[in-house]
């Protein structure tokens, strides 16, 4: 069906595509070796850029943050998401249920600045009446966690929808109650999406700019909230840096994960290839 | 019917009344009745089939005997507890699903101790029920294993295993065979009613293939469009349908519409465009009424020459239940032929004929003017 | 009739077991996500006072005086700056849709048709930019497109041109950056659509007599439209209301209204201007987003069985 042209066409369009999106990561990588201060021009290899990373207490300080934020935001979205997910799957009707589809799948795609300046107007309201909350990582954590609650919803929706139903309603022929019915069959068998979830909400939120900005207070200034900063005046080597260390990182990560995946199923067919001809 | 060296009658339980009762059963989706007014019982120790096409509602009474869905209305008496109000998980009962449904996280193993440890039995006790129950099956050796590393066969068995583990008091099967393949489903059929008959426990199946129900049920049930049309044994359905229905949904059958000449105690004459019928037992009608006449394929003789009176029943059958047409089609699948004889009527007929002597099947072809005609012992007349 | 035990523990997997999971996460966006929103609404309708902003209901001498004040929706109509960066921002979100899809679409058609084992691969290339920073990645072309930048400087090396091009701050910069950012974001919906075709009905196609072109845009494109659709929503509902992409790589003649809302808030300090800017700005993205909710209600509709 594929004529020799299309062929072509095909490797040529995906070549350009893939050169599109990885080129400026390895210029960023590239140029972090750069051992002239002025980043375009090359002036030779060195580390000197990482040594003065090592020293960068405003960098390591905000990524601490970043990280404890990131984390927080993973557990709660989680949690959040599945029960939303749970929600939407299993009960087809209940009172709000338009609203709430909406509420939840929203923040995937309204603008962040719009998110964060709601958020934080809100809860300035608040702190006149009550006292607080004062702004830093508490307010952060809650605008990632809107945010991150809409990306796990629909990781974990999509992997509830391809399991069969049978098998929940199996486990309650045999004697299950419905707690049960989730903790010791879903749970499990959504496992892996939850865990994809926890993943991307850490990655989402270790990388948010605008909504930190807007949440954030004294003292609690976010890596991301460092870098846009500072790249925002100029060109500045220390960005290199810390984006050839994210790249490597995640990238280790990714590929690590897809090698196991790849194989758990390949032994996976394996086996049932094996039980098919053996019986 | 299975073949079985200690057949268990089908008793009515310890006091007398049937093991199973559902009574006015309906279940309406919005305006549509899914199922409507179902009354049925089956006995203790039968194996029940619920047969008929998708959409007749079998499969939404299968599930209300399990809990998975609530009637509108009536009744489940289970050993004369009614079970409406009960959850699934509340349940004397356990089902097969069609699916297998088995949990893909667990072993075989812990797939049938599963409903074992919701009991709260004791771990020595669940081992030997399991390991009672893997023999059962004859999968021991696979005890280890996770769901898919099994055959379509083997997932089948553990499915089973895991549905009589608890000794439920109701077995409930959902398509059984369905999920497999046509060579496996012949042997698999008659293990399955093996296993069913040794452990001895009251058994309701669902399904579309009546070659299924009527191997393995000792009474079928068959429905349509949410009502119970006829219960019965498989011959009984087979021979004696109600209706006109049943008597087209169960194999194949040639109807004759006609009207009612003569109506007596012991026989009845039917006259048709085709030809005129001799019924040899009489009917619950009158003369001038409408009424079909259904005769199955193969009880129809089919031959190029006028039968000799001395074949009929009685002499009374002489030149009824005969007529004369030509071969229209014909199908030759080794062990019978059939043929589809176009009469002078213009009605098509369908006959099958076995292949008793190697030599049989060769004497008809396409085009050939023949002879079909049959007893009237072997005609069911039907008003409905 | 056996009546079923009613344990705490019956009690919480029941009806009460189910109004618990949905109310968690519901109560969370209703304070969280519905709540802000009329909070904002509020503000929009009154001005800066000094350090806070006039409220907008005042409890005085035993009177509740509500002041609505719209002084900041009439002066949202009569700047015509205003009007002019939301229109600038609905166009440029539009192109970078539109170049998202151009590049997008043939991109998932062939990596869908890709070799079944290559395809977990080249999925996983596609994300990985996804998973690493985006902030780093827009940087990345600020040190690309500069005057004094990569581009240039090779382009001068390789004696291509004599002086550097002035790609950096203008709106080829900023769609360039946003198309970047973007295109994942239309490519997984749109391959995630193709990939689950059934390539029989193209064949059927073909057989039937027609040419591998007609058959595309007969068959294959009108089939997709729900991946599409999803797409482009994903791609132009956040590029409205864009920040830190203009920021980064827009300039003087890139009117984002992301930016302005920023400014107004950051800048000015005037709220309940960046309040009303954020109303306007969600009235005119609500369409795509009911676009967008309806899609996923479909998608998600296939549910149980």
């Amino acid at each position: 069906m594929k004529l020799n042209a299309g062929a072509v066409t095909s490797k040529v369009w995906m070549g350009a595509v893939f050169l599109f999106l990885y080129m400026p990561i390895f210029t960023l990588i590239v140029l972090s070796f750069n051992a002239s201060p002025m980043v375009t021009s090359w002036g030779g290899w060195s580390l000197r850029w990482y040594n003065e990373l090592a020293k960068d207490k405003e960098i390591i300080s905000g990524f601490l943050l970043s990280l404890e934020i990131a984390f927080l935001t993973a557990c709660s979205s989680v949690v959040l998401g599945t029960l939303a997910a749970m929600s939407l799957h299993r009960f087809k009707r209940f009172t709000g249920r338009t609203l709430f589809a909406g509420m939840v799948n929203s923040p995937l795609v309204m603008p962040e600045v719009i998110i964060g300046l709601s958020l934080l107007l809100m809860l300035v309201s608040v702190q006149r009446l009550f006292g607080f909350p004062d702004r830093g990582v508490g307010t952060i954590w809650l605008g990632h966690t809107l945010l991150g609650m809409a990306y796990a919803t629909v990781v974990v929706q999509s992997r509830l929808q391809e399991m069969s139903p049978s098998l929940e309603e199996a486990a309650q022929d045999l004697g299950c109650r419905p707690l049960q019915v989730f903790f010791l069959i879903t749970l499990p068998l959504i496992s892996q999406a939850i865990g994809s979830a926890w993943l991307l909400t850490f990655t989402l939120s270790l990388d948010d700019v605008v909504l930190s900005a807007f949440l954030s207070g004294p003292g609690s200034t976010t890596m991301p909230i460092v870098i846009f900063s500072r790249a925002r005046l100029g060109l500045s080597p220390s960005v290199n840096t810390v984006a050839t260390l994210t790249v490597a990182v995640v990238s280790i990560g990714v590929l690590a994960a897809s090698i196991w995946i790849s194989r758990a199923e390949r032994k996976r067919a394996a086996e049932m290839a094996a039980a098919y001809r053996a019986a | 019917m299975a073949t079985n060296p200690n057949p268990k009658p089908a008793t009515a339980s310890a006091n007398g009344k049937p093991f199973l009762q559902i009574k006015r059963i309906v279940k309406k989706f919005d305006d549509v009745f899914a199922v409507d007014e179902v009354t049925l019982d089956i006995q203790q120790g039968e194996i029940f089939a619920l047969l008929g096409s998708s959409g007749c509602g079998k499969s939404t009474l299968l599930r209300m005997l399990a809990g998975f869905e609530a009637p509108t209305s009536g009744q489940i008496l289970l050993a004369g507890q009614d079970i409406v109000g009960l959850a699934p998980y509340q349940r004397p009962i356990n089902m097969m699903f069609q699916s297998y449904a088995l949990f893909p996280h667990l072993t075989v193993w812990d797939n049938i101790a599963f409903g074992l440890h919701r009991d709260g039995m004791p771990k020595d006790e669940i081992a030997t029920r399991v390991g009672q129950m893997l023999d059962l099956v004859q999968l021991k050796a696979y005890a280890k294993r996770k769901p898919h590393q099994l055959s379509g066969g083997q997932q089948q068995r553990v499915a089973l295993a895991r549905s009589l583990a608890k000794r439920p008091k109701l077995l409930l099967l959902d398509e059984p065979l369905g999920a497999l393949d046509a060579k496996l489903r012949e042997r698999t059929q008659l293990e399955l009613v093996g296993i069913i008959e040794q452990v001895g426990v009251t058994c309701v199946m669902v399904t579309h293939d009546q070659e299924e129900a009527m191997t393995m049920a000792t009474r079928i049930g068959v429905m349509s469009e949410g009502k119970i049309l006829q219960i019965g044994k498989p011959d009984e359905i087979y021979e004696t349908p109600n209706c006109r229905f049943v008597a087209d949904f169960i194999g194949s059958v040639n109807l004759f519409k006609g009207v009612v000449e003569v109506d007596e105690a012991d026989h009845v004459v039917i006259a048709s465009p085709e030809c005129r019928h001799y019924v040899s037992h009489g009917i619950t009608g009158t003369e001038g009424m409408e009424a079909h006449v259904a005769v199955r394929p193969e009880k129809i003789a089919i031959q190029t020459e006028p039968p000799a009176d001395a074949e009929r029943d009685s002499l009374a059958e002489v030149g009824f239940n005969m007529a004369q047409g030509e071969i229209k089609d014909l199908a030759y699948l080794g062990s019978l032929t059939t043929y589809h004889v176009r009469l002078d009527s213009g009605m098509v007929v369908k006959v099958t004929h076995t292949n008793a002597a190697r030599r049989d099947s060769t004497n008809l072809t396409w085009g050939d003017r023949v002879y079909v005609w049959w007893c009237g012992s072997d005609v069911v007349v039907l008003t409905q | 009739m056996a009546t079923a035990t009613h344990s705490l523990h019956d009690k919480l997997t029941g009806a009460w077991g189910r109004t618990l999971v949905i109310s968690v996460p519901m109560v969370f966006l209703l304070i969280v996500f519905l709540l802000p929103f009329l909070v904002v609404f509020k503000i929009s309708l009154s001005e800066m006072d000094v350090v806070f902003f006039k409220d907008v209901l005042v409890w005085k001498d035993d009177v509740i005086a509500i002041t609505l004040r719209f002084g900041n929706y009439i002066g949202l109509t009569q700047d015509s700056l205003y009007l002019e960066t939301y229109l600038s921002s609905i166009k440029f979100a539009g192109l970078t849709t539109a170049i998202c899809l151009l590049i997008a679409y043939p991109f998932a058609y062939f990596m869908a048709r890709s070799p079944a084992d290559m395809r977990p691969a080249l999925l996983m290339l596609v994300m990985l930019p996804f998973w690493t920073s985006f902030l780093l990645r827009v940087y990345a072309w600020k040190m690309l497109l500069t005057d004094s930048g990569v581009f240039n400087n090779i382009a001068m090396a390789l004696g291509l041109i004599s002086e550097p091009i002035k790609m950096m701050n203008t709106p080829f910069s900023l769609v360039l950056g946003m198309v970047y950012t973007y295109v994942p974001f239309m490519i997984l919906p749109l391959y995630a659509n193709l990939v689950k075709m059934d390539l029989r009905l193209l064949e059927a196609a073909l057989d039937l007599g027609a040419t591998p072109w007609q058959a595309f845009w007969r068959v294959t494109v009108p089939l997709s439209k729900s991946g599409i659709i999803a797409g482009s929503m994903l791609v132009f509902i956040p590029c409205v209301g864009e920040f830190v992409i203009p920021e980064l790589l827009g300039g003087p003649q890139t009117l984002m209204i992301g930016r302005v809302l920023w400014d107004e808030f950051f800048s000015n300090n005037d709220w309940p201007m960046a309040a009303t800017v954020a109303v306007v700005m969600v009235l005119l993205i609500i369409v795509p987003l009911a676009l967008f909710n309806k899609y996923q209600a479909e998608s998600t509709a296939g549910g149980r069985a």
